[in-house]
């Protein structure tokens, strides 16, 4: 039972991760049409965001694994 | 016609994948049957999967009438007698502590693909081990270096770049700077230039990037090929190497020291007396800055680490779903899926050496840069 | 739990290979082929920047050329102006010499007709003269003859002295 709570903590960290990341793309598209001539800066810019806020929810998916490892 | 035959290839990926992982779960199914007698498949099955991504002792191809066939990879032990050799196959493929090595007047058994001291005599289940509440071995381990899958990737991975960047480098000194690069040079160049202008330089400014050039360099190269590697199933390849958390660590301590013995005196200065702030503020930072400093090569560690290992969990998820729905007609939706997972992976490959580089710059970068004070 | 547990052995031989790595292709690949690329870049640069000088250079002596290319009509053209004057002034010269030559002999022969003219005139003269004392001579003689008439003369003529 452990497994599953992990498992939706997982999810709900998954939730997070999508939405940061779907802003960061969303803007950096934005950016993008706005200024083409500044697409190679605005993409170096939103990998590194859209990699730190993936940093942080992998956090939230290692302890989920964490969970699910100590109940099985 | 390269890029077809390439396709190709990848497109044969999964299914070869497919191959392995059948016989590892009739191996593993076996296996488990003898641990305990009430295993339910999706626990077989998670079994296997945290099997597969994880570290193991010797290097499984494939089951061949009913007996596991692999390479048996040598063991290493640092005990209090000494260092200890002997092959993993004197294990006989066993995994649950029953089976015990002599060397030396020492006994070793294997249990979880850890190496224990063995007790003199079996408990009830056969096992020459002693249990907790918690069902973790509670006998001594002796310090293993052995070379286990994941070694044995590791050297081949370091093998394959110097086969792929030795030459390059030999075609430059034979031919002078003046020639334009054919062959691996003419493969390698772009990449070193890219890493060179579009990692290094930007992040870390004109007046120190050369220094850092051959580290982000070696790393970028080390890791693609390490999670490439990763991605085929069978020997060479088939562990589980950039998605073991040992190997990410020493790659995150290694830029954790780099960013720290360049660190300027401004770096340690807005680390520790944050400038253009009141001096509260400044107390309240330091903690949080000090924090940062370790927090940033620590994700490092768990982005390459949990990209790698879900990609491997997903991928085997995926292909075993024909297993727990037990039906063949589930195949070819699993495989579509998987090679679909495949095609993301071959790109995330990629994309986390980049990642793994840049932010290694990066952090670089805020380490040596010198600044006008606000 | 195991997964996020950092085997020992793994760190140990990750961290040998990777440093022996990083050392070895620092010493024998990145360095040489960073050198290589950063000097063919450089010499990539310094041919286009000599190329770039080449072609003002290019640029300048065509200015030159087309320079003295205007003065070489310029010089063409002032040499054909001056021939033309010289032509002319030849060409007048001798005009102007013919025409001195013809006025002067016009000038002697106007002066031998004069003479011719002065001489025939004075032969003439002479002639009438030689004439006309005849013919007074003999008008004379014949109104010498009478004295009333040569008193009537001899008025006359001082009337028209007067």
């Amino acid at each position: 039972m452990v497994g599953s709570i992990a498992a939706i903590g997982a999810g709900l960290a998954t939730l997070g991760i999508g939405l940061g990341i779907g802003k960061v793309g969303g803007s950096a598209m934005e950016g993008i049409a706005r200024q083409p001539e500044a697409a190679g800066k605005i993409q170096t810019a939103m990998i590194i965001a859209a990699a730190l806020i993936e940093g942080a929810g992998l956090f939230a998916i290692v302890v989920a694994l964490l969970g699910t490892n100590t109940g099985a | 016609m390269h890029r077809n035959i390439f396709f190709s290839l990848l497109l044969l990926l999964p299914f070869g994948f497919l191959r392995a992982q059948d016989v590892e779960i009739e191996y593993s199914a076996d296996d488990t049957a003898h641990n305990s007698n009430d295993l339910h498949e999706d626990e077989d099955i998670n079994a296997v999967i945290m099997h597969h991504v994880s570290d193991s002792h010797d290097w499984h191809v494939l089951d061949w009438s009913g007996k596991p066939v692999g390479i048996s990879l040598p063991v290493i032990l640092f005990t209090n007698e000494g260092l200890i050799t002997f092959s993993s196959g004197r294990f006989h493929h066993d995994d649950a502590g029953k089976e015990v090595v002599e060397v030396k007047g020492q006994r070793f058994v294997k249990y979880h693909e850890k190496i224990y001291l063995a007790n003199a005599q079996p408990n009830a289940n056969g096992v020459y081990l002693d249990f907790d509440e918690d069902h973790h071995p509670t006998n001594a381990k002796p310090v293993d270096i052995s070379i286990t899958k994941n070694v044995a990737s590791l050297f081949v991975t370091a093998l394959l770049m110097l086969i792929i960047i030795l030459p390059a480098a030999s075609f430059y000194k034979k031919n002078g700077s003046q020639t334009a690069p054919k062959g691996m040079a003419s493969f390698l160049e772009p990449l070193i230039v890219f890493v060179r202008d579009e990692i290094a330089l930007v992040n870390i400014g004109h007046k120190h990037y050369g220094r850092f050039v051959p580290y982000l360099l070696s790393l970028f190269f080390f890791i693609w090929i390490a999670n490439m590697l990763g991605l085929i199933p069978f020997v060479p390849g088939g562990a589980n190497l950039s998605g073991n958390i040992a190997f990410t660590m020493v790659l995150a301590v290694l830029t954790l020291i780099i960013v720290n013995i360049n660190g300027k005196k401004d770096y340690w200065a807005h680390i520790f007396w944050m400038p253009g702030v009141p001096i509260p503020v400044r107390i309240l930072l330091a903690p949080i800055e000090l924090v940062s400093v370790f927090a940033k090569p620590f994700a490092l560690m768990i982005r390459l680490f949990a990209n790698m290992t879900a990609g491997h969990i997903v991928i085997l998820s995926l292909i075993s779903l024909i297993f727990v729905l037990d039906s063949i007609w589930v195949s070819p939706a699993a495989i579509i899926l998987t090679l679909f997972i495949f095609v993301i992976k071959v790109l995330v490959a990629l994309l986390q050496a980049y990642i793994f580089a840049l932010l290694t710059a990066l952090f670089i970068g805020q380490a040596v840069e010198e600044h006008e004070h606000h | 739990m195991d997964l996020v547990t950092p085997g020992f052995g793994l760190i140990f031989w990750t961290t040998l290979t990777f440093l022996l790595l990083v050392f070895i292709l620092k010493k024998f690949a990145w360095g040489p082929i960073l050198s290589a690329v950063k000097e063919r870049e450089e010499s990539i640069d310094n041919a286009l920047k000599s190329a770039e000088k080449a072609r003002e250079d290019m640029k300048n002596l065509q200015a030159d050329n087309e320079k003295i290319l205007a003065e070489a009509r310029a010089e063409r053209d002032a040499m054909l102006k001056e021939g033309r004057e010289l032509r002319n002034q030849t060409i007048q010269g001798a005009k102007d010499v013919a025409k001195a030559e013809a006025d002067k002999i016009m000038a002697s022969a106007q002066e031998q007709i004069e003479l011719q003219k002065k001489a025939a005139m004075t032969e003439l003269k002479n002639h009438v003269a030689a004439l006309s004392i005849d013919m007074a001579e003999k008008i004379l003689r014949r109104e010498l003859s009478d004295a009333k008439r040569q008193e009537a003369l001899i008025n006359e003529m001082l009337e028209e002295i007067k």
